[in-house]
């Protein structure tokens, strides 16, 4: 006689009334799998978040570019006095140097400073970037609306800026942006654009990750003439101790005809600039490099969390098989009844693996709960970008069931191979 | 085998169980016929093969040599599926200890042989609840088999035996268990069922009970010692 759904429901449901019975009980014994299953959705969802934001890192930075950035070596001596002016970073020389690479498409300068960016009396302290037209195609900004800055705005000096979205909805949250003025230090700037909006990855630790959302961007001849060479910032030496710093260049960002060269390249550079730099006042980045590394970081990981979720969905299992073998034997005298009012072998057996696959996947429910809000919890605390995927939690569910059946199988055959008159012997 | 009227023909039925590398004939060539709708007793002392006895008519157990025909058909080499499904079909089983399972209610020990069958379950309710009335027991149909008496529990028992319009019904030592009040209810309940046509067979120490059967058959030493 085959199984009907409808039979079949009725089986599941007499096996949750069994389980309900002995709540305390079925919940330590689903314990394993719970964690075991957790851990599986949360690993694949942390590492899952980490090559997402890998991903988008490298759309944002440009699978393509190598990206130089100048970096202030802390100053060795006690000479940070009132009046130091440090001298470092990328300069136009090195521009040019690194053009002269066949492998070289452009290399795309960049001079940045964080500023208060004014519109009336609403303010936001934004990075304020000064480059060329060609940045934007370098690095995948979009256009909401207007335009990017273009050539005849960077030869005749115009102070046109474009807004990262961030600035437009802190400075203009009702109006139209394009056409107004936005002052930037005694400078008045005249909005000709808003970039769309970028994705954020939000890696804190990572020293790649910058919100380009909180951007402005303006012409580079423009920073020259309005803001000078000079960055100054407050010193670490107390309220009176300024530092003066000399930068030419911030950031470049080199274009590289072809993915394979990408290494290549990077090393070419590398060999450049050390010549002429006496201190590592730069840093070279490939954003392809740091995509290979966090896939290689979710690899081991994966293994790590993987062999984890293993022993805990193994320990689980055990704990099933260990906790439906008592079941078997607690419920002795029950099976010789059924079997003597007409059970076959095989109804017991789908019996007790009822029961067996029940408790593994209410401890798979549970897993999965937990499973999602430990991501979240991560997310939230280590600010690491994680990401569920509906793939993930079925196979975690897969997974409980075939452990419920993996090891409830011996339990239950162990319940249908009992002679009927021994069970109802049985005391 | 000709076609008569016999519901069990025992021929030379023997069993023999193996412990410890000692043998012990438990029954040594039991022959015995009896006929449909016949009320039978099963008498003798204690280790007599009484109750061996009545599991291989139930086709609970198995002989280990001789032939068992049920209704005509020799089942002595049937696969174990087969004896399940003349149990689920034919039989009703009626135990000194009830037999009851603890965590299900009274209709849902009622209900049991059916769920076997795979009865739509609206049908099979209907029936129990049909059964507890006819037991006098449909005032406590949700109760646990712990909160009924002895001769509560045993009638639950009679009405789950019920449950699948068996040909026969066995009982092995049914009133064991009660005072004489209630045995003597379950006997005229027994008897009864056993009056609408269904052949019962009970196995009993109380020569009071087994005065209600129409024919005993007495047990010694694992062979029937008389018939009558
Ligand atoms: N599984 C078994 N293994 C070994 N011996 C058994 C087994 N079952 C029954 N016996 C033996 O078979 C003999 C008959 O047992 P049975 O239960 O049929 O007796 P009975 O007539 O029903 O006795 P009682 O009146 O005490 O119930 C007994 O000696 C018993 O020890
Ligand atoms: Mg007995």
């Amino acid at each position: 006689m085959k199984i009907s759904i409808v039979h079949l429901i009725r089986i599941i449901r007499h096996g949750w009334k069994n389980i309900w019975l002995h709540k305390l009980r079925s919940f330590l014994t689903v314990l394993g799998i719970v964690f075991g299953v957790a851990s599986v959705i949360a690993m694949l969802a942390i590492g899952e978040g980490a090559s997402y934001e890998a991903r988008k890192m490298i759309e944002s930075l440009g699978s393509n570019n190598i990206i130089i950035r100048s970096v202030k070596i802390p100053s060795d001596s006690k000479s940070s006095q009132a009046s130091f002016l440090g001298v470092y970073g990328l300069t136009d020389r090195d521009l040019r140097k690194i053009e002269t690479i066949p492998s070289v498409v452009r290399t795309i300068p960049a001079w940045e400073m964080e500023e208060d960016v004014w519109y009336h009396e609403k303010k936001i302290t934004a990075k304020v970037i000064g480059t060329l037209p060609e940045y934007q195609e370098a690095l995948n900004l979009s256009i909401k609306t207007g335009r990017f800055f273009n050539y005849n705005d960077l030869q005749k000096n115009l102070p046109s800026a474009v807004i990262g979205s961030t600035v437009r909805t802190s400075l203009f949250p009702t109006e139209d942006p394009v056409g107004k003025t936005i002052k930037i230090k005694s400078t008045y700037f005249t909005i000709i654009g808003i970039a769309g909006e970028k994705v954020f990855a939000g890696a804190s630790e990572s020293f790649v990750a910058e919100d380009m959302n909180i951007a402005v961007y303006v012409p580079v001849s423009t920073t020259r003439d309005f803001f000078g060479q000079y960055e100054v910032k407050r010193g670490t030496g107390g309220i009176m101790s300024w530092e003066r710093n000399w930068v030419q260049y911030h950031r470049f960002v080199v274009q590289v005809s072809d993915t394979e060269k990408i290494l290549v390249t990077s090393s070419l550079i590398s060999d450049i600039l050390s010549q002429t730099h006496k201190k590592q006042d730069y840093q070279i980045m490939v954003p392809l490099e740091l995509l290979r590394q966090a896939e290689k970081t979710k690899k081991i990981f994966n293994i790590v969390l993987g062999s984890i979720a293993a022993i805990s969905l193994i320990v689980g299992g055990i704990g099933i098989m260990n906790i439906m073998l008592a079941i078997v034997t607690e419920r002795t005298r029950e099976i010789g009844i059924r079997r003597a009012v007409g059970a076959r072998k095989r109804d017991i057996i789908n019996q007790f693996l009822t029961e067996a696959v029940i408790l593994s996947a209410s401890g798979g429910f549970i897993g999965i709960i937990v499973g999602i809000l430990i991501p979240k919890a991560v997310t939230r605390f280590a600010g690491m970008t994680t990401l569920v995927t509906p793939l993930s939690i079925i196979i975690s569910f897969t997974i409980s069931v075939a452990v419920g059946i993996g090891f409830g199988l011996y339990p239950a055959r162990k319940a249908a191979g009992l002679d009927p008159i021994q069970a109802l012997r049985y005391e | 085998m000709d076609q008569n009227n016999n519901i069990i023909t025992f021929e030379n039925i023997t069993k023999v169980y193996h412990l410890g590398g000692v043998d012990i004939a438990v029954l040594r060539g039991v022959s015995c016929e009896i006929k449909k709708g016949e009320n039978v007793a099963i008498m003798g002392p204690s280790g007599s093969g009484k109750t061996t006895m009545l599991n291989i008519i139930g086709c609970l157990d198995r002989a280990t040599s001789g032939r068992y025909f049920l209704e005509n058909r020799d089942i002595s080499k049937l696969e174990d599926d087969a004896l399940s499904e003349i149990r689920s079909k034919k039989i009703g089983f009626i135990f000194q200890s009830y037999n009851l399972i603890p965590q299900l209610n009274v209709l849902e020990n009622i209900e049991m042989p059916l769920f076997y069958q795979q009865v739509d379950e609206k049908k099979t309710r209907e029936k129990a609840i049909e059964l507890a009335r006819i037991v006098g027991l449909e005032d406590r149909i949700k109760h646990r088999p712990s909160e009924l008496s002895g001769g509560q529990q045993q009638r639950v028992a009679i009405a789950r035996a019920l449950m699948n319009d068996p040909v026969l019904i066995l009982a092995d030592e049914p009133t064991g268990n009660l005072d004489s009040v209630s045995g003597r209810e379950i006997m005229t309940l027994l008897c009864e069922l056993n009056e609408k046509g269904t052949t019962l067979i009970i196995v009993t120490h109380d020569a009071g009970i087994a005065k209600y059967a129409k024919k005993t058959l007495t047990m010694l030493d694992g062979k029937i010692l008389n018939e009558n």
